[in-house]
């Protein structure tokens, strides 16, 4: 019994050891399991989770660079940086952003605004890490934020750079503004390989000079290797490239003479461009009416932008560079000038002015009722006689018209540095081949050329490529590229590139040819339709009165101005270069919708050539002159 | 005179070391100081939690040696007091216990709060241990139908408060006393296939946060900055940690606070990282030893109460280890469980060391039964 209970026993210890075995078998089992996957983990997949580590621990913050700044020849600022602490919300790690603005309201002030920007911005900036709900915060905001900022996680105060355009209005199309970088820009950015130079940057060149010369005015992207934590706190900076500044531009501009122009204009629609013949510089670059650029800087309101974009007198419009007019007048010395130089005329030759000129069963009227009588090519620039253009024009002929102006740059692009020139129009047979699409309307007619003669029908130029051609004038045919900026100066090294004047092609002309010319729109502006405004001028000018229709009149029409409705009413027109014998400025002066040359853009580019020429200012806008017996 | 005047002293000695086991003893110190070091890395910001834990191991120690004191029939008449007083405990928190983290785990009797599903890991063991010892000559198969109850009724109040690693390691606990005592292997097979073929209404009684920290540790990426955050960072610092670590207080993931928890449950993480597969080898070494001597233990127990229960402690050891590590190096999902006499924690610690307590209270008693 005691035996068999002995046995019963050890057999039943036997069992348990074997299980207690199997147990640590399977301990065993497992814990070479926890090895391999150790190995596994820290020896083969080491490199892979070094890496890992690495990338958790280091966070590469881009450093943006200062933007270079705009300068005119002077070295007046015309856009400039300042430090200023905004608001900002990153949307990726804030989950419901009603709530969190509504909290940040109690703390800061939101206006609406605030809110329509910050969700356009939310459109526009798509993948942003951080948008801006408040600019330029006060210290005692800064402070307050500061006390609460950790109710409102994704959210934080950022010191950053604004662009400022401390002349707000003046020059606001040339200089241009800088905006947020949105969809387009960063598709324009990866395809010219410039991503990693864009961390960190958001906002962009878009306009005028800001968006022409970004690659200069950005500069270089620094680095910061900084130790985070999970929290994404920067622990320590481990290593730093510093970012290089972008390049200053400093421009040929005279701001001083820019805001004279401006002022000129007064309310005026319109756009003025002078140049320094000798050099292609421009002097001025009027485009009336301007608009803030400083709105844009921080993502423009939407009210504003309805304002700007759905005004009638289209501010956003840069009508300098890409608004086209008919020349006018304007255009008569260019087709006297084709006349002397291709034979057609001599400056003795005269015609006879009925005050019409018949062609076929059409009538072309001249504006002096019971015409000029007998004219010869002085005269017919003096007192600009429209019967002798219109038959001008029809001796010509429409390809010789094109083929000699266009020399001038009349309907080609200039290649100003800026962007957005508009090409205008150089009518011809070709042209009209080309730009109509029906047979019948493809045909050239020899009717058509007529008012062609006087600077009317398919003529649109910019007031740029009049500006350019005046300075042609001027410097007796040779033709430099315009260009705003002077230089570009490197602030680092302080080194300079120079934009050297560049001539781009010299039109032969016969001496006594141009030196006719230039004598008879120097006698515009003694005796002729630019007498009036140019009374009693202490330097030698020569010019050209304008009017552009801006509707055609019906045959046997008279055009009266009361009775044509403001924006239908003729453009007035100017060009006109100074002094005389060593040219030192070229300008061209559109006023929209004002009536006769002689009368609106005249005076305008009398102050304008007062002060570059004299230094005087008057500081109001150009009176009004009456018009005298010209045709304008 | 001298050995007079130092006997006495000797003979403290003695008698307060006597029951103390030398082989677990020094394993268990060697496990507490790589803790405590690991400790001061993963709290490097918190130095309190250093002295807290120093505290707590003085604590756990004395119950260690209070329970080596004991004699074994003593433990097993506690057994079914512990056993009633632990289900009594977890019905009440059922009941009324306070909600902590969505969790129902604490009871509030007014001087603290006590968590009743800690009693359960060592009451369980005890408890059908007990019972089948008392059944030790006539064991049939109802004896382990009612052991079955026995175990699933608290774990099943455990997995619903919810308290998945609590619930795992007391089940742990109650299978190894199962397992030990004899159950046969048709059953045991017969119980493993039920188990996966229960695996889908198991599932839906999960609630949805295990639901995802299963899901996510089959693909962690699939939710990379919420659940599968905690298994990324934490495999991410095991794997840089490479052969020999990067070095004590070095860890970056530790110290730019990448990974979750890293004084409790992911403190395996941080020691990892800091000491690299040579690091986890001495540790693997060191449970794997400390282990055996539990094992040896049961194996040479005089009473059959006295093998289950040894048996189990150690085993439900091993568990802690194997879940704790398998959970920070991504293969085992997220349940909460602490790496044995490493992870910060006074409670885990203190049934820790009763139950090794236990062990000792085995080994040095075993003659005194056998004659």
């Amino acid at each position: 019994m005691r035996l068999a209970e002995f046995k019963d026993h050890q057999r039943e210890l036997y069992y348990f050891q074997l299980r207690i075995g199997i147990a640590g078998a399977f301990v065993l089992a497992a814990f070479s399991l926890l090895l391999l996957r150790f190995v596994y983990l820290q020896i083969v997949q080491y490199d892979y989770y070094r890496t890992k580590a690495e990338d958790n621990r280091i966070s590469i913050v881009p450093i943006m660079p200062n933007r270079g700044l705009i300068l005119d020849r002077s070295g007046t600022v015309l856009a400039r940086n300042y430090s200023a602490y905004t608001l900002e919300i990153s949307p990726g790690k804030v989950a419901d952003l009603e709530k969190t603005i509504n909290g940040l309201e109690s703390i800061v002030e939101i206006r609406p605004s605030d809110r329509t920007r910050f969700k356009r911005l939310m459109i526009e900036a798509k993948g942003a890490d951080s948008l801006p709900i408040r600019t330029r915060l006060t210290d005692e905001e800064v402070a307050k934020f500061a006390a609460n900022r950790y109710r409102f996680p994704g959210v934080d105060i950022q010191a950053r750079l604004f662009r400022q355009y401390p002349l707000n209005e003046l020059a606001s199309h040339l200089v241009g503004y800088i905006g947020r970088i949105n969809d387009r820009d960063v598709e324009r950015i990866d395809d010219e390989g410039l991503t990693a130079n864009y961390k960190g940057t958001d906002h962009i060149g878009k306009t005028g000079l800001e968006q022409s010369y970004e690659s200069e005015l950005h500069g270089i992207t620094g680095y910061e290797q900084v130790e985070v934590d999970s929290g994404g706190r920067g622990v320590r900076t481990l290593s730093r490239t510093s970012p290089t500044s972008g390049n200053n531009l400093v421009l040929t501009l005279d701001i001083k003479l820019q805001e004279v122009a401006e002022q000129a204009f007064g309310e005026n629609r319109g756009a003025l461009v002078a140049i320094e013949p000798a050099t292609g510089g421009i002097l001025a670059f009027v485009s009336k009416p301007g608009f803030d650029p400083n709105l844009f800087v921080d993502g423009i309101d939407l009210a504003s932008w309805d304002l700007l974009n759905t005004s009638p007198d289209r501010p956003m419009v840069n009508r300098a560079l890409a608004g086209t007019y008919p020349p006018g007048s304007t255009f008569k010395p260019y087709m006297a000038l084709a006349a002397l130089e291709l034979g057609k005329r001599t400056p003795q030759q005269t015609i006879y002015d009925p005050g019409f000129f018949q062609f076929g069963n059409h009538r072309f009227r001249d504006d002096k009722v019971g015409g000029h009588g007998t004219v010869d090519m002085y005269k017919s620039i003096v007192a600009s006689c429209d019967t002798y253009y219109y038959m001008l024009g029809n001796d010509l002929g429409i390809d010789n018209i094109a083929r000699f102006i266009g020399q001038f740059g009349f309907g080609a692009k200039t290649g100003i540095d800026i962007e957005g020139e508009a090409t205008g129009v150089l009518p011809s047979q070709e042209w009209k081949r080309r730009h109509f699409k029906k047979p019948e309307q493809q045909k050239w007619y020899a009717g058509e050329t007529i008012s062609i003669g006087i600077g009317q029908g398919y003529n649109a130029y910019t007031p740029l490529q009049m500006a350019q051609a005046m300075a042609t004038i001027a410097n007796n045919g040779v033709i430099y590229r315009p260009h705003l900026v002077n230089y570009i100066e490197n602030i680092r090294s302080g080194e300079r590139t120079l934009v050297e004047p560049k001539v781009e092609r010299a039109i032969p002309l016969k001496p006594e040819n141009i030196e006719f010319i230039k004598r008879a729109l120097a006698a515009v502006n003694t005796e002729g339709t630019g007498a009036r405004a140019f009374a009693k001028a202490e330097y030698t000018s020569a010019g050209k009165t304008g009017t552009a229709q801006v509707v055609a009149l019906k045959q046997n029409e008279k055009y009266n101005e009361r009775n044509v409705a403001e924006r239908h009413r003729d453009h007035a027109l100017f060009i006109a270069f100074a002094p005389l014998e060593s040219p030192k400025i070229a300008l061209a002066v559109v006023v929209e919708n004002a009536g006769f040359g002689a009368r609106a853009a005249a005076p305008i580019a009398r102050q304008v050539l007062d002060y570059y020429l004299l230094g005087k200012r008057v500081d109001k806008p150009a009176a009004e002159v009456s018009a005298d017996d010209g045709d304008d | 005179m001298r050995g007079d005047f130092q006997q006495p002293f000797k003979n403290l000695w003695l008698r307060t070391t006597d029951k103390i086991d030398p082989p677990l003893f020094a394993l268990a110190v060697a496990l507490l100081l790589l803790g405590i070091i690991t400790l001061a890395s993963a709290a490097h910001e918190t130095p309190a939690r250093v002295t807290g834990q120093a505290v707590n191991i003085l604590v756990a120690l004395s119950v260690m040696w209070a329970v080596a004191q004991f004699q074994p029939q003593t433990l097993m008449r506690l057994a079914l007091p512990a056993y009633a007083l632990g289900l009594a405990l977890l019905v009440a928190v059922a009941l009324f216990g306070e909600v902590v983290n969505g969790a129902r785990r604490w009871l509030d009797i007014g001087v603290t709060r006590i968590q009743p599903s800690e009693i359960m890991k060592i009451a369980m063991p005890l408890m059908l241990a007990w019972y089948f010892h008392k059944h030790e000559a006539t064991l049939r198969l109802r004896d382990y139908l009612v052991a079955s109850l026995l175990l699933v009724v608290p774990v099943l109040l455990i997995a619903r408060q919810p308290d998945l690693g609590t619930a795992l390691l007391v089940t742990a606990a109650g299978f190894y006393v199962i397992f030990l005592a004899g159950l046969s292997w048709k059953i045991l097979i017969g119980l493993a296939l039920a188990a996966c073929a229960s695996l889908p209404f198991l599932w839906s009684l999960m609630h949805d946060y295990q639901r995802r920290r299963i899901l996510t540790l089959l693909d962690p990426t699939s939710d990379p900055l919420g659940a599968g955050y905690h298994i990324i960072q934490s495999v991410i610092a095991v794997g840089s940690g490479g052969l020999a670590g990067k070095g004590w207080l070095k860890g970056t993931q530790a110290h730019l606070e990448f990974i979750p928890e890293r004084s409790t449950d992911f403190i395996f993480a941080v020691f990892s990282e800091e000491f690299g597969l040579i690091g986890n080898c001495i540790l693997l070494l060191l449970y794997l030893l400390l282990i055996a001597r539990g094992l040896t233990i049961a194996a040479n127990a005089p009473t059959f109460f006295a093998r289950l229960m040894a048996g189990a402690v150690t085993l439900t050891f091993f568990t802690y280890v194997f879940v704790n590590m398998g959970m920070v190096s991504g293969i085992l999902p997220v349940v909460g469980v602490p790496l044995p006499l490493v992870s910060f924690g006074g409670t885990a610690l203190v049934t820790l060391f009763l139950g090794i307590g236990i062990l000792m209270s085995i080994h040095r008693h075993r003659k005194l039964v056998q004659t």
